[in-house]
């Protein structure tokens, strides 16, 4: 494989992952639209196209045509580019997701279902989240509005807080699998499925329950969106955003959903492989080999993200002293636990 | 589509998540089974030597100007937000010496959250731009000749010692294992000393926050 042709194929292959992405985006934001809606005992958008599944279209070329108002006191050069660090950050961090059977392969070894196989592919996720954090910070400071200030030091220390009790709750997992490589940690629990993913069979539901509570805060979506809490803070960090740097700070948001997502279904839920394991034979058909793992994958993260709107739909959101309370009174130290326990049964083993 | 039938052609043996299984074509296994490196012994060529060191240039050169900038400017969130580029880049530096478990922790310790506390106290403060100074002549008269005097010393020391070493830009990844297995094993008694020297400080933090705590309790 030359160069050249490994630099073909992965910008072809970046292209089409942040074009799904991008869609992924959009009709997250549909279906938290819908479900919401329903849950609220309404019809949530209905009007354009069947079931109103053109309205994240519309919606787009709404925010694409808005005028772009810039306000007289912010800092310009910060205030243009949180933004895009926050966008940027949460685009990124898919190209180290497997999303496939890594063994459909092209000719020079070419995997399809995944950007880069990277040894330490969940210190890259973890580190490229961290950084996004700025896009938040960055922009509430650059406003030079006090709600826009209130809502990004809430996001920042929030932020800083969970970040802890979301490494944590991963030690578990990586200490089973014994990698950090998110391809062999799926690899580890595909032998029997539902019976070997971490969530079961590895006992990790702790694990699960501290990195779901810890993404919901990281995503800033509630119960924990006190960064952009309406009530008191108008829209938080984003309040002096118009037009398509608001929509990109909205886009990040639910770019970032879909990675938690997406980490989690690869972490706790066996990534792409199929909840039965080996109960029903590997299908010999390329076409089938390549397409069910990529359903599998889609639906695990389908459900995770149905959890989140469902969450949103009927928790009240919490007090800025429970949020502190539960991350590091209650998360951290079962974090801790989780890892103990986890080490001495390996151990035991 | 020529692809697609090459795939196939390769594929109908029989693909199987275990390692086991029918044999598979030798670039499968080559490719879906990596060596720890994580890089293929093939690939490396005299155009990845190039494309290191065009990387090395790059983010050397990225760490210089985010230093030099971190100085010049009066603003401190714009001084922070250089830093940030200055760690980050480093850690691409690590990466391409084969360090990448370094290079992921001090993105996520440095730039991602030592900073982001950089950043939220220069917030919370509302700091605003540093005022111009010329400086007096003191130290003016005398910092410039200490700080040449002080980079003379050391670059002495330096040289004493044995010259500058070189750092190749190689293939090998130091994996986590390794690592791990280095710092776990032969320098335990050192790591451990560590984290204890952080928990003091930790403690400390706490005692002194506590202390003011409850002054503020008995006042009332």
């Amino acid at each position: 494989m030359t160069i050249l042709q490994f630099f073909i194929w992965s910008l072809l292959k970046v292209l089409v992952v942040t074009l799904v992405l991008l869609l992924g985006v959009a009709y997250t934001v549909l279906l938290e639209r819908k479900l919401v809606g329903r849950i609220q005992n309404r019809w949530g958008p209905s009007r354009v196209g069947p079931f109103g599944l053109l309205q994240p279209l519309v919606d787009a070329g709404k925010l694409f045509l808005k005028e772009d108002i810039i306000p007289t006191a912010v800092y310009r050069p910060i205030y243009l580019l949180a933004p895009v660090i926050a966008l940027g950050s949460a685009l990124v961090s898919i190209a180290v997701v497997p999303f496939g059977a890594p063994n459909v392969t092209g000719p020079g070894g070419f995997r399809f279902f995944q950007i880069s196989d990277v040894n330490i592919g969940l210190l890259v996720i973890l580190g490229i989240t961290s950084i996004g954090v700025y896009g938040v910070a960055l922009s509430g400071w650059s406003s030079n509005n006090k709600y826009s200030l209130l809502g990004s030091l809430r996001s920042s220390a929030q932020l800083i807080s969970y970040e802890l009790a979301l490494g944590l709750s991963l030690v578990g997992v990586v200490m089973r699998a014994g990698s950090l490589n998110l391809r062999v940690i799926v690899e580890s629990q595909a032998s029997k499925g539902i019976a070997t993913w971490n969530i079961f069979g590895g006992f990790q539901f702790v694990a699960f329950f501290i990195y779901l509570m810890a993404a919901y805060a990281e995503t800033n979506r509630s119960p924990f969106d006190l960064p952009e809490a309406e009530s008191e803070l108008t829209a938080g960090y984003h309040t002096e955003y118009s037009s398509m740097k608001f929509a990109m700070f909205f886009m990040a948001e639910y770019a970032n959903m879909i990675t938690v997502g997406c980490v989690a279904t690869l972490l706790f839920l066996g990534g792409w492989t199929s909840p039965l394991g080996d109960l029903i034979p590997q299908p010999q058909n390329l076409f089938a080999h390549a397409f069910f793992p990529i359903l599998w994958f889609a639906l695990k993260v389908f459900a995770f993200l149905f959890l989140y709107v469902w969450v949103r739909g009927t928790l009240p959101r919490f007090r800025y002293d429970q949020l502190m309370n539960f991350g590091w009174r209650f998360l951290m130290p079962l974090a801790i636990l989780n890892i103990v326990a986890t080490s001495l049964w390996l151990a035991y083993r | 589509m020529l692809l697609a039938r090459h795939c196939d052609a390769e594929c109908s043996q029989g693909l199987s998540y275990n390692q086991e299984g029918p044999p598979k074509p030798k670039w499968i296994v080559s490719w879906a089974f990596p060596k720890p490196a994580g890089r293929c012994a093939r690939h490396s060529s005299v155009s990845d030597e190039m494309m290191h060191l065009i990387l090395f240039i790059v983010f050397a050169g990225l760490c210089l100007a985010g230093a030099i900038n971190l100085l010049l400017q009066s603003h401190p969130i714009n001084s922070a937000l250089s830093l940030i580029v200055v760690m980050t880049s480093l850690a691409v530096l690590y990466l391409l010496l084969g360090a990448e478990f370094l290079a992921a922790a001090q993105v996520i310790v440095y730039a991602g959250a030592i900073m982001v506390l950089f950043t939220l106290v220069v917030m919370l403060l509302n700091a605003g731009r540093e005022e111009r100074t010329l400086g007096s002549t003191v130290a003016r008269t005398i910092g410039f000749p200490a700080v040449a005097a002080i980079f003379s010393v050391i670059a002495i020391m330096i040289l004493r010692a044995g010259g500058l070493g070189t750092a190749g830009l190689h293939q090998g990844v130091t994996s986590t294992e390794e690592l791990s297995r280095v710092l776990f094993h032969q320098l335990l008694l050192p790591f451990e000393v560590t984290s204890i020297l952080i928990l003091i400080a930790i403690l400390g933090a706490v005692a002194l926050a506590r202390h003011e705590d409850g002054e503020k309790a008995a006042g009332e």
